[in-house]
């Protein structure tokens, strides 16, 4: 489109409108993304930094926050502290300089684990029946297809509060409440409907000509599926894979219903990262850029197929 | 049925999908074994967590089961449960409270996302760098940035009452955002808003680049106004999308739980209870299980019902 013949096209907007409209994106988009960097900034703060006012631009940068984060701490009285053999680590160093001691490892490590468990596990689970299922509604002519597509997709339209009451139900009959099982079934139902919709649409723009070259070759249906089909629509699997795994990872309702410790995911955790006296937001902040900057990371490395990951597969281009 | 003219809007393609069984079978399981080999996992899961508790729902909507009393008499009182919440205050204060955020964030995201895709649509120099910017704070975990946006919010310390006091000249700690009977509702529509708008631009700018040039070079040559081209030929072409992106929106923000929950947990006493609060506080901490499942339902229907009419209307205007 920029590269048109002609050097005045209609449609190309003069360069005065763009300067106009591009100042008021980058104006917007700055605005947007402070609040990010606020908080990235917040993390780096000592606590009382982190709640002076007026808020503090420039400050003198702390990893107390991380290490509060990581750590359990109780306060001590300065005379119990210098009775303590000298500190091993840096981080104790800094902890002791609060006049606190270190109790042991914070459960933040577990939780993020979990989060990585669960959501892994749902992903994988959710993509690959996904694809299958997704497969066969694509290339073979099923029986009321609109309506098991639409039936996948209601799903969806569940308030999760909703579907938790019965399944806070029956997960306490079966064992599952606030197991790594129990969680990873449950995102890999709600994540199938969205793999099944966005998998059928990359499925659907793989040329069938290629499978019936392979089939004539002598290939059966299974063996062209995986080894025509599967390679073609490698980037539509991964598309959606880090689409489940974005939701997994962020998903808060049920994991805060169904599960209080074992099997606990970083967002029902991070709001109860408490200090002395309410939340302790450096480690708080800590926290959420730990846990938010895999999705940044994601959301640019997906650019090209947001639109279709947020829209079922409904618009495209 | 309304079903199948839904996943039509939805998908476009789904017709153009019926398709021919592949040339000849040739060894190998029957093309119709594979089919259902291939369906049956997914159906089976959707039954196991999606439908069979839905079941299980309904059933429970007309007992007085309560599930911190597992062992107590189940007594089926038929529709008592649906009359007593089409009674309850509450639960019609819920349904404004909801009705009131739904309305007027997505009203604001109209606004917001469709304006900035118009002024991307512009391709200024680096604009894909800065639309993947204004993207990422739809793809965040709501509660998490629930979380955080408290933070924010904080009268005197924090950032948003400052900057506010730096553009207006209001005292930072005159108001706050959170926990004021006026503003509260207005808080939870600010963060959705800042949440959402880049998915309503997204969808809306996808909407203008699939109108062909030139549509608009024509226009050019009969001297139509930037305004008249806007009003013939832009908004027209992108409804059907900014419907879609309403459609999708108003599905998410009715269900709304988690961004809420976190920033103000439907405080101050029930001005931001939004549906699903209150039906959490019902279902999870009165454990009056047969009342919630009702008003799940309840909630389950009018999604369904309003969605459905919703694409009807769609459909129209696409056709158009």
């Amino acid at each position: 489109m920029t590269a048109k013949a002609s050097a005045h096209s209609i449609v190309e907007s003069s360069p005065r409108v763009k300067a106009f409209a591009g100042a008021i994106v980058i104006l917007y988009a700055v605005i947007t993304i402070v609040p990010l960097l606020w908080i990235g900034a917040t993390a780096f703060k000592s606590p009382s930094d982190s709640i002076a006012y007026p808020p503090k631009v420039l400050f003198e940068p702390s990893l107390e926050g991380y290490v509060n984060l990581f750590t359990m701490r109780s306060r001590q009285t300065p005379e119990f502290i210098a009775s303590l053999p000298p500190p091993s680590s840096w981080y104790e160093k800094l902890v002791r300089s609060q006049n606190m001691v270190i109790g042991g490892a914070s459960k933040v490590v577990p939780r993020f684990l979990n989060s990585l468990i669960i959501g892994f596990g749902s992903t994988f689970l959710a993509v690959f029946i996904g694809t299958l299922a997704a497969y066969a509604f694509s290339r073979f002519r099923v029986p009321f297809a609109d309506d098991l597509l639409f039936f996948i997709l209601s799903t969806r339209m569940m308030p999760p509060i909703a579907v938790a009451i019965p399944i806070y139900l029956m997960y306490r009959e079966l064992n599952l409440t606030d197991t790594h099982l129990g969680m990873i079934l449950l995102y890999t139902a709600v994540n199938a409907s969205l793999a099944v919709w966005l998998l059928k649409g990359f499925i659907d723009e793989i040329p069938r000509e290629y499978e019936e070259a392979a089939l004539v070759d002598g290939y059966t249906r299974l063996q062209a599926f995986r080894k025509v089909v599967l390679p073609q629509a490698v980037t539509g699997i991964a598309a959606t894979a880090i689409f489940c795994l974005i939701f997994s990872w962020n998903e808060y309702a049920f994991a805060v219903l169904l599960t209080s410790g074992t099997a606990q995911t970083m967002p029902p955790f991070i709001p109860f990262i408490i200090g002395e006296g309410g939340q302790d937001w450096p480690a708080v902040a800590a926290a959420t850029t730990l846990f938010l900057v895999p999705i940044v990371f994601f959301t640019i490395v997906l650019r090209k197929h947001l639109l279709r990951g947020i829209t079922f597969g409904a618009v495209r281009k | 049925m309304t079903a199948s003219s839904y996943t039509d809007t939805v998908t476009k393609r789904l017709a153009i999908n019926t398709p021919q069984p592949a040339a000849k079978r040739i060894r190998g399981l029957s093309d119709r074994a594979i089919a259902w080999l291939f369906i049956s996992p997914c159906i089976a899961l959707l039954l196991a967590i999606n439908i069979f508790p839905l079941i299980w729902t309904i059933r429970l909507s007309f007992t007085n089961f309560k599930s911190n009393l597992p062992n107590a008499p189940v007594r089926f009182v038929g529709l008592d449960n649906y009359r007593d919440i089409l009674s309850d205050e509450d639960v019609w204060h819920a349904m404004q409270v909801t009705a009131h955020f739904v309305v007027w964030s997505i009203a604001l995201q109209i606004v917001i996302g469709f304006g900035l895709a118009l002024l991307i649509n512009r391709q200024f120099r680096s604009h894909s760098f800065w639309t993947t910017l204004i993207l990422l704070p739809m793809m965040l975990s709501p509660a998490v940035v629930g979380n955080f946006w408290t933070f924010l919010l904080q009268p005197q310390i924090g950032l948003f009452n400052y900057a506010v006091s730096l553009v207006t000249g209001i005292d930072p700690s005159s108001f706050q955002m959170i926990g004021d009977v006026q503003l509260s509702p207005w808080a939870i529509i600010l963060v959705d808003t800042w949440m959402w708008s880049p998915y309503v631009m997204l969808i809306c700018l996808a909407g203008l680049r699939s109108i062909p040039d030139y549509i608009y070079e024509a226009a050019e040559v009969d001297r139509a106004s930037p305004w008249r081209q806007f009003w013939s030929i832009t908004l027209p072409m992108v409804l059907p999308f900014l419907m879609l992106a309403v459609l999708f929106r108003a599905i998410e923000n009715f269900k709304m739980f988690d961004m809420v929950n976190l920033l103000t947990s439907g405080g101050p006493g029930s001005i931001t209870e939004l549906a699903s609060i209150t039906l959490k506080r019902e279902a999870f901490e009165k454990w009056r299980t047969g009342y919630s499942s009702a008003f799940a339902v309840i909630l389950f229907v009018t999604v369904f019902g309003a969605a459905n009419i919703y694409v009807r209307v769609l459909n129209k205007v696409k056709q158009r």
